[in-house]
């Protein structure tokens, strides 16, 4: 097709991704426009790369927080498939972005992008938090994100002699604490009420949490539904 | 006079206190309208009882901080990996007879799985957050963040739920499931402004003399960065471009704060990259961080307010020893920096034992006979193994080391 004024779109990706429709990239794109966020997080772009001269995931990878602002406001629906599929989880979340001084916030752009990936199954997302499950499962049934036993030697092998020094004294370091809610536990950071971990099992159910589980991960879906029903059920 | 190249124009600049004023600051100040929203029955707004102080925030608005009765939110990381952050803030506040509740009715915020991994939602973590503080505010104590992450993602939730009553009606639906009211406190407080704000009193307890000690700053991107116009910043410190917490303690205690280049830089914690990815977390620590500071510096520890910070920055040195980077630089919190200078035990509250980068000659530097009281630690650790006793308790661990005055 011969370029006229019409159809040329300057700046615009070319189909990187033909695996997938342009339908279905632009619904993927419009569920990210739609959340209740998104006008909170992107007024537009100067391209001044304030953001990208912040970003720690711009210094090691190839990831540009300017380039999901501008993608995002000029709505170029190949780009941000492109960004969904190979960007977001290079994202630091640490927010120096957030120095735009359009307001922009890329970081939470890119929040958004990854919620929108885990909903639909994008398998890239699967692949990017591969590993991390036993971590969702902590959070979701324990209300902590770590625990003492989750230092592993296996694990943490960077982290040097320290963790077998660690593992090896775990249960009499941690009783060697003076805070009452902390000593003498292993599996969890914090002792927290029955009455409590109930009330936050009600949360994922409510909120729609468990149904983006169920699509990053049927088998932990299954695992945390079944002790989480158990539970509420006794009460 | 000589004239000023650019860049001495800017340093000349910045140099100078900036006088800031709240009413045409560039950014959205919520407080009035929750004040809205509480009027009309939409929230309860919970208000802080007892003694408060104030600081300027970024863009000039006065922010409140409590001395006392204060229900502590506690950290995943400081719980779970670094005992002696949370220890040390509490052991601060039991020095002072300050009334605290350390409660167990209380969920992590869970913003460290969000950032990790996005496998949640607007709605589930502002229903988590809405939880904690109805948990708070049924026992009349106000919230202290621990967390610098929680603090930043509970201020952009605030946010969020001020200027959406859709997602304020989906999340007092939920709370209603739990007899919970829609809870919002009038402030936002990080533990670390607590620290500011204590530390002239800090400096009259002080027993152990840090003027030795080079320090540099990390100052945590979750605290200042998210919602900036919601962290403390004081005139006195950095000419108010930077924010004034942990520096401020640290010049008070009578640290050399050394400045290094890279200090907005983040410490490469990444959330999801710590835990399955952390190529990035160790070189972005070490390269950008650890070693800047050294070149520039050469400091005898770094000093943060953050539980991932000091995580970090602390545990990915071991492994650049292998490529010869310069590293062994010892990362502390503001609140074990302050524990120890009033005489902490260093095993008993700040737990050095659970940091990895080599302490020892930080705290040979400071004159602190680390073997004594490391032997000492040991015996209770002996009578734990025999069963002759249950574990360390606040008996065991508020009075401070026998030190010489300063």
């Amino acid at each position: 097709m011969p370029t006229t004024i019409e159809n040329w779109n300057p700046g615009k990706a070319v189909d990187r991704h033909p695996e997938a429709t342009y339908e279905e990239k632009e619904r993927l794109f419009l569920e990210v426009k739609n959340d209740t966020r998104y006008e909170d997080f992107l007024y537009g772009c100067y391209e001044c790369g304030i953001c990208v001269s912040a970003c720690p995931s711009a210094r090691f990878y190839d990831f540009s927080p300017r380039v999901i602002a501008q993608a995002m406001a000029r709505e170029d629906v190949e780009r941000i498939y492109d960004i969904i599929t190979e960007d977001i989880w290079n994202c630091a979340q640490c927010f120096s972005c957030v120095r735009c001084p359009r307001q922009n916030n890329p970081g939470g752009l890119v929040t958004i992008l990854r919620e929108v990936s885990l909903k639909n199954g994008l398998q890239e997302s699967k692949d990017a938090l591969q590993g991390y499950s036993r971590v969702i499962y902590k959070v979701m049934l324990k209300g902590n994100q770590v625990s003492p036993d989750m230092l592993q030697p296996d694990f943490f092998p960077d982290w040097g002699p320290w963790v077998q020094n660690f593992t090896q004294n775990m249960h009499v370091w941690r009783k060697a604490i003076p805070m009452d809610s902390i000593r003498g536990l292993t599996d969890v950071a914090w002792r927290t009420d029955r009455k409590t971990l109930l009330e936050l099992y009600t949360i994922w159910f409510e909120s729609g949490n468990m149904d983006i589980i169920k699509e990053l991960d049927e088998s932990l879906y299954d695992l945390l539904t079944d002790v989480m029903n158990e539970e509420l059920e006794e009460g | 006079m000589t004239e000023l190249t650019t860049v001495e124009q800017i340093l000349e600049r910045k140099s100078h206190p900036v006088t800031r004023d709240a009413s045409v600051a560039p950014t959205d100040d919520m407080h009035e309208r929750l004040l809205e929203l509480e009027a009309k029955g939409e929230i309860v707004l919970q208000r802080m009882k007892g003694d408060y102080v104030e600081f300027p925030t970024k863009y000039g608005r006065m922010k409140k901080i409590p001395i006392e009765h204060t229900w502590h939110h506690k950290s995943c990381g400081h719980c779970g990996h670094i005992p002696g952050y949370a220890s040390s803030i509490l052991w601060l506040h039991r020095q002072f007879n300050l009334d605290y509740h350390d409660p167990t009715d209380q969920t992590s915020c869970t913003g460290w799985n969000y950032y990790a991994s996005g496998a949640s939602n607007a709605v589930g973590q502002a229903a988590v957050m809405s939880r904690n503080f109805a948990a708070a505010y049924e026992t009349g104590y106000f919230p202290m963040i621990h967390c610098g992450t929680s603090f930043g993602h509970y201020k952009e939730i605030r946010e969020q739920l001020v200027h959406h009553k859709d997602l304020r009606d989906e999340v007092r639906r939920i709370l209603d499931k739990m007899g919970k009211p829609l809870v919002i406190p009038e402030e936002i407080v990080h533990y670390s402004e607590w620290v500011y704000a204590m530390r002239d009193r800090f400096k009259e307890r002080q027993l152990v003399d840090m003027s030795a000690i080079t320090a540099t700053v990390h100052p945590a991107c979750h605290y200042y960065k998210i919602v900036a116009e919601d962290a403390i910043y004081d005139p006195e410190i950095y000419g108010g471009q930077r924010t004034a917490v942990v520096t401020a303690l640290l010049e008070k205690l009578g640290v050399n704060v050394a400045d290094y280049s890279t200090w907005f830089d983040c410490c490469g914690f990444g959330f999801r990259h710590v835990l399955v990815q952390r190529d990035f977390t160790r070189s972005y620590a070490v390269l950008r961080k650890i070693e800047t500071m050294i070149n520039e510096a050469n400091p005898d520890l770094t000093v943060t307010h953050d539980t991932g910070c000091v995580t970090t920055l602390d545990k990915s040195q071991f492994a650049a020893k292998a490529h010869d980077r310069k590293v062994g630089v010892p990362v502390l919190s503001d609140a074990q920096v302050a524990a120890l200078a009033m005489g902490a035990h260093p095993f008993r509250v700040v737990q050095f034992h659970w940091h990895s980068t080599d302490w020892r000659p930080f705290l040979e530097k400071l004159n602190i006979p680390w073997q004594k009281y490391w032997d000492e630690f040991q015996g209770d650790l002996d009578q734990i193994r025999a069963g002759t006793k249950s574990g360390i308790t606040w008996q065991d661990a508020d009075t401070p080391i026998k030190l010489q005055s300063i």
